[in-house]
């Protein structure tokens, strides 16, 4: 019963320089994943999402490799094991 | 990631700080003659926001980055950029039951002499927000965000951003903002209430050419000798006040367009301004290809054209609202940086000019300050 997050840029850093973040509990949903991850690496938070508690919208969550924004958003369900990848997305100039 | 060039400026040097689309540079100069750089600060991120405070025996640098994958955060360095903080969570954030999520931090900049922890920070959407404890916290100033004209408040093409504050040198309590597309708005009991102040400042995109509030102010720039004085550099429109912003007259005498970004005023001699005129708001560049700075000795009664040193062929540059600045010297010192990353000083109150610097990322702000 874990959850794995992955992370990359410069959430790693704020993570002691980690890729992957491994919490031994259970959620039922992505945003009750997430608040599992605030609370382990409090920096994040904000970096991942707005004031508003909106996906920053460059940024891309996938729930064992499918976007959540072809899927349920933040009540994209979560299992046991899962994987959370936090990406940047293709953006810039 | 870049390697970052690190400077250790000494009491006395002049530093110019370099937002751009790309990161955070600073120059620093003891005589203005040689200058080094350091940077990229903040790679990647644009710094629209930068500053130094040199109050209280501090020698702080800040500067807004935003990143377009992680948000906008402010950040403070005690050593010149060798190392900067990197806050936990956003210092400068909408409080919940607003409604709003950060855009952009677009200006930070230190309080008065008199009010050594005050720094005040104008974000997007268009928002005060203040500190009184030297940055470490900051709050949103209520009474401007729930001003009953906000909801008729429209973005500019910067979006709806607060990019200029000028507490008043002298009256402490009084403030004034500017914020595209709503105008000025000014307070005289300390952010307790804000009301508007164009009077005489046109709106050439409204059907009511000169309204209560709405205009399009590019850049406002105010007389720390005689704070009576203020210059305007409007969308289209450049204006003059001499009661300290309540009325306004046009000074738009001999320059080639009265349309551009920035307008910096002397830091002693309150009858001398500089600008960079536009061709157009549909033709953003130097008229006929000149980079051209006016500057007025006479309050705007008259404009001369000051060319020594910059390219007058095919120069077709733009020059953004927070990217002129002048130091604090005798005499002045004149700074400013073009969105094709150019960077240009003049140490004789604009009559030369020197590159220093030609490829850095678009330049979005350029500050000056002396190293306390």
């Amino acid at each position: 019963m874990a959850l794995t997050f992955v992370i990359s840029g410069p959430l790693r850093e704020l993570a002691g320089n980690r890729s992957e973040v491994r919490i031994d509990r259970s959620a039922s949903s992505l945003s009750d994943a997430l608040s599992l991850l605030w609370s382990e690496c409090p920096a994040f938070r904000d970096r991942v999402v707005t004031e508003l508690g909106e996906l920053r919208p460059h940024l891309n969550i996938f729930v064992d490799g499918e976007s959540i924004r072809f899927s349920d958003g933040f009540a994209t369900k979560v299992r046991d094991n899962s994987e959370i990848v936090i990406l940047p997305a293709l953006s810039g100039g | 990631m870049p390697n970052t060039q690190h400077i250790t400026p000494r009491h006395g040097d002049v530093l110019v700080l370099v937002g751009t689309m790309k990161g955070a540079f600073v120059f620093h100069s003891s005589e203005r003659g040689e200058w080094q750089m350091g940077g990229p600060y903040f790679p990647g991120s644009a710094v629209y926001a930068i500053g130094y405070d040199g109050r209280a025996g501090r020698r702080r640098l800040w500067a807004g980055a935003h990143s377009m994958h992680w948000g906008a955060l402010l950040h403070s360095s005690d050593d010149f950029g060798h190392n900067w903080t990197n806050p936990e969570s956003a210092t400068v954030k909408f409080p919940e039951g607003t409604g709003a999520a950060l855009t952009q931090i677009w200006q930070v900049i230190p309080g008065r002499d008199f009010e050594p922890d005050v720094m005040y920070a104008g974000v997007e959407p268009a928002a005060l927000f203040v500190s009184r404890d030297a940055g470490e916290t900051w709050s949103l100033d209520e009474n401007l965000w729930n001003h009953p004209q906000r909801e008729r408040w429209v973005p500019g093409g910067g979006g709806l951003c607060l990019h200029t504050i000028l507490p008043d040198p002298t009256e402490a309590k009084r403030i004034r903002i500017a914020v595209s597309t709503a105008g000025m708005y000014v307070t005289e009991d300390g952010g307790a209430s804000w009301r508007p102040s164009n009077y005489g400042v046109r709106a050439d995109f409204l059907p009511e050419k000169t309204p209560e509030f709405g205009q399009c102010v590019h850049k406002v720039a105010q007389s720390r000798t005689r704070p009576e004085r203020m210059f305007l550099q409007n969308h289209w429109g450049l204006y003059r006040s001499d009661d300290r912003g309540e009325k306004w007259v046009d000074v738009a005498n001999g320059v080639p367009s009265d349309f551009g970004f920035p307008i910096s005023v002397h830091p002693e001699d309150p009858d001398t301004a500089w600008i960079v005129p536009l061709e157009a708001d549909m033709f953003r560049c130097t008229p006929e290809g000149k980079l051209r700075v006016y500057r007025t000795r006479d309050a705007g009664a008259s404009w001369s054209a000051m060319t020594n040193g910059l390219p007058q062929k095919d120069a077709y540059e733009t020059v953004l609202r927070d990217a002129l600045a002048v130091d604090s010297l005798a005499p002045a010192g004149v700074y400013f940086g073009t969105r094709s990353g150019k960077l240009f000083a003049s140490n004789d109150e604009g009559e030369s000019w020197t590159s220093l610097a030609d490829g850095l990322p678009p330049i979005v702000a350029v500050k000056t300050a002396i190293v306390s």
